[in-house]
């Protein structure tokens, strides 16, 4: 091959390392392929010049290329947001978030104008509408910037009606355990509501539903991150303000931190969408200190119980504990299964994964055997059939999940299955919350 | 004779499995066996290729591993799993049957269709 040609060739080949979708190894796959075809070309008879861009032409534009890839390697975009030319308008939008957070900053404080305030039953609807209150905004942010079809928007602005509607009409026993049962789920519930915009609408598709996966993650991270600044800025505050003889208490705790709170779920997303690169390396790093850790935990506390003799000294919260201890682990699964690179193959990594699954598997049959003896004896209230419903959820999700990872630890499956057995599982999710936001309030006549 | 785009994509899967129960191979041999299967009428840029070989190792139907070009270059060979094999009689059941229902449809003494073999 003459240096020309040669020189051309490595010319083509920084093209395509430039765009995101193209990990280093495709690109000496494509390269090879181009040499290949370039050396064949010019056996035939071909000159140099005329023989390379055949080749080139049936590699096709590099744009397609790009889109080509992309589509296959969404997590790969989720990166490098190689996408920024196919999807116009994604960049910036700083200043619709600002604004949107504002106005979710508002909406938290709405009630209190018209005499819903913070003390006794008005903090009750406060606590209950939480969600309601500021996730319409979050949900408003991505159909904006997506340009929803109508539909879609029909489609999360029912969604929201109705958990609204739900949560307000029901008579409900202020303080009650059925309220606070269906607002945690009716978060739950409008989270996926909003992950319907965050898709633009196209929740059937598995690598929409892993993006969104990983954006709840990155932006768990971000609001932790928001919340610990907040902090600071409260206590701050409050202390500087003592210094001079006035105590600001009472604005700190009604307008800063609700305020705050609320315009930090927007801007978390915004930051997000905006510097998704800045955060993606350290979702990896956390999974991998943590997963080990909660195995260890987890394995503690079997040989623990082993030696104490006994599991249910006091078991009242205990069921809660561990429905805490089952998302931790899910959470933990998704996240790592969201930010893992799909092509590699197992490692000592999953390994830790599944004795992690089944560790917590076997924690959790003996809580829950324990748990469903108790509700024999004491009768089901709201709060334990929730939460034995949850525990039951998480359970069935990681069986699926700790088989498939030994599948895939065996080599007898592919890492896709695994993604698509935990997206398939988010309409569970759905169908679980609403069913105990529709149904449990009722059953247990509104206490 | 040009085969439309919806086709070409249609048929890439069960070639691509079929070229790869003969032998393990690699991209650009793969590109060239489908040329001489199709007698250079089933045209799919050979770029894309790549992105359909990816999408069945993700699936499992195949596995990749790198091995080295006669000229000593890295080469990304492909091999088809059990899982693969499946998939790929699977594919040969809905062609045959796509392939029976339009030899019915069209008649004896058209045309002929040789659907089933692909």
């Amino acid at each position: 091959m003459d240096a020309e040609t040669e020189t051309r060739i490595v010319q083509w080949r920084g093209y395509l390392a430039r765009r995101g979708a193209l990990s280093t190894d495709d690109v000496v796959e494509l390269e090879e392929h181009l040499r290949e075809h370039v050396h064949k070309l010019e056996a035939a008879g071909l000159a140099p010049d005329e023989a390379f861009l055949i080749g080139v032409n049936r590699i096709g534009r590099i744009d397609d290329l790009a889109r080509e890839y992309a589509r296959e390697h969404s997590e790969r975009l989720w990166k490098q947001l190689v996408a920024e030319d196919a999807r116009p308008g994604q960049r910036g939008g700083g200043l619709q978030a600002l604004m949107l957070a504002c106005l979710a900053a508002v909406a938290v404080k709405a009630p209190a104008l018209v005499g819903v305030g913070v003390d006794g039953p008005g903090m009750d609807f406060l606590v209950r509408n939480a969600a309601v209150l500021v996730l319409p905004f979050l949900a408003a942010f991505f159909l904006i910037r997506r340009r929803a079809r109508v539909g879609t928007v029909i489609a999360v602005a029912s969604g929201f009606a109705a958990i609204a509607a739900l949560l307000n009409l029901y008579p409900f026993v202020p303080w009650g355990s059925t309220a606070l049962v269906a607002a945690m789920h009716g978060g739950v519930a409008l989270w996926l509501v909003t992950g319907l915009a965050y898709a633009n609408g196209d929740a059937r598709s598995s690598s929409a539903r892993m993006d969104f996966i990983r954006f709840t993650g990155e932006w768990f991270v971000y609001v932790v991150l928001l919340g610990l600044g907040g902090g600071v800025l409260a206590a701050l505050t409050v202390g500087v303000f003592a210094a001079v003889g006035l105590d600001p208490t009472t604005f700190v705790v009604e307008w800063m931190l609700p305020c705050g709170a609320a315009g930090a779920a927007v801007i978390a997303a915004w930051l997000v969408e905006a510097k998704q690169s800045v955060i993606e390396n350290i979702a990896p790093v956390l999974t991998r200190v943590f997963t080990p850790m909660f195995t260890l935990l987890l394995v503690a506390f079997i040989v623990a119980a082993a030696l104490q003799g006994s599991l249910i000294e006091d078991g009242r919260e205990l069921l809660i504990v561990f429905d805490l201890v089952l998302l931790v682990v899910a959470g933990l699964l998704l996240y790592s299964i969201s930010a893992r690179t799909p092509s590699a193959p197992p490692s000592w990594f999953e390994w830790v994964q599944f004795v992690m699954i089944v560790a917590a598997l076997a924690v959790d049959i003996l809580v829950l055997a324990a748990m469903v003896g108790r509700i024999g004896e004491f009768g089901a209230s709201a709060n334990r059939l929730a939460s034995l419903g949850v525990n039951l959820v998480l359970v069935a999700n990681l069986v699926g999940a700790g088989w498939l990872q030994l599948r895939f630890i065996a080599g007898r499956a592919g890492f896709g299955q695994l993604e698509r057995w935990q997206t398939g599982f988010v309409p569970v999710y759905l169908g679980w919350s609403a069913f105990v936001i529709v149904a449990f309030p009722p059953l247990f006549s509104f206490a | 004779m040009r085969i439309g785009k919806d086709l070409t994509a249609a048929a890439a899967t069960p070639l691509v499995l079929g070229i790869l129960a003969e032998g393990d191979s690699y991209g650009y041999a793969i590109i060239q066996r489908v040329g001489e299967l199709s007698g250079g009428e089933l045209d799919f840029s050979d770029g894309m290729l790549y992105p359909l070989l990816h999408r069945l190792e993700r699936l499992g139907h195949v596995e990749a591993s790198w091995g080295t070009s006669p000229e000593g270059r890295r080469r990304k060979i492909y091999r088809l799993t059990g899982p693969g094999t499946a998939a790929l009689a699977e594919h040969r059941a809905q062609w045959a049957v796509v392939g029976r229902a339009l030899q019915r449809a069209w008649g004896p003494g058209r045309t002929p269709l040789a659907l089933g073999e692909a």
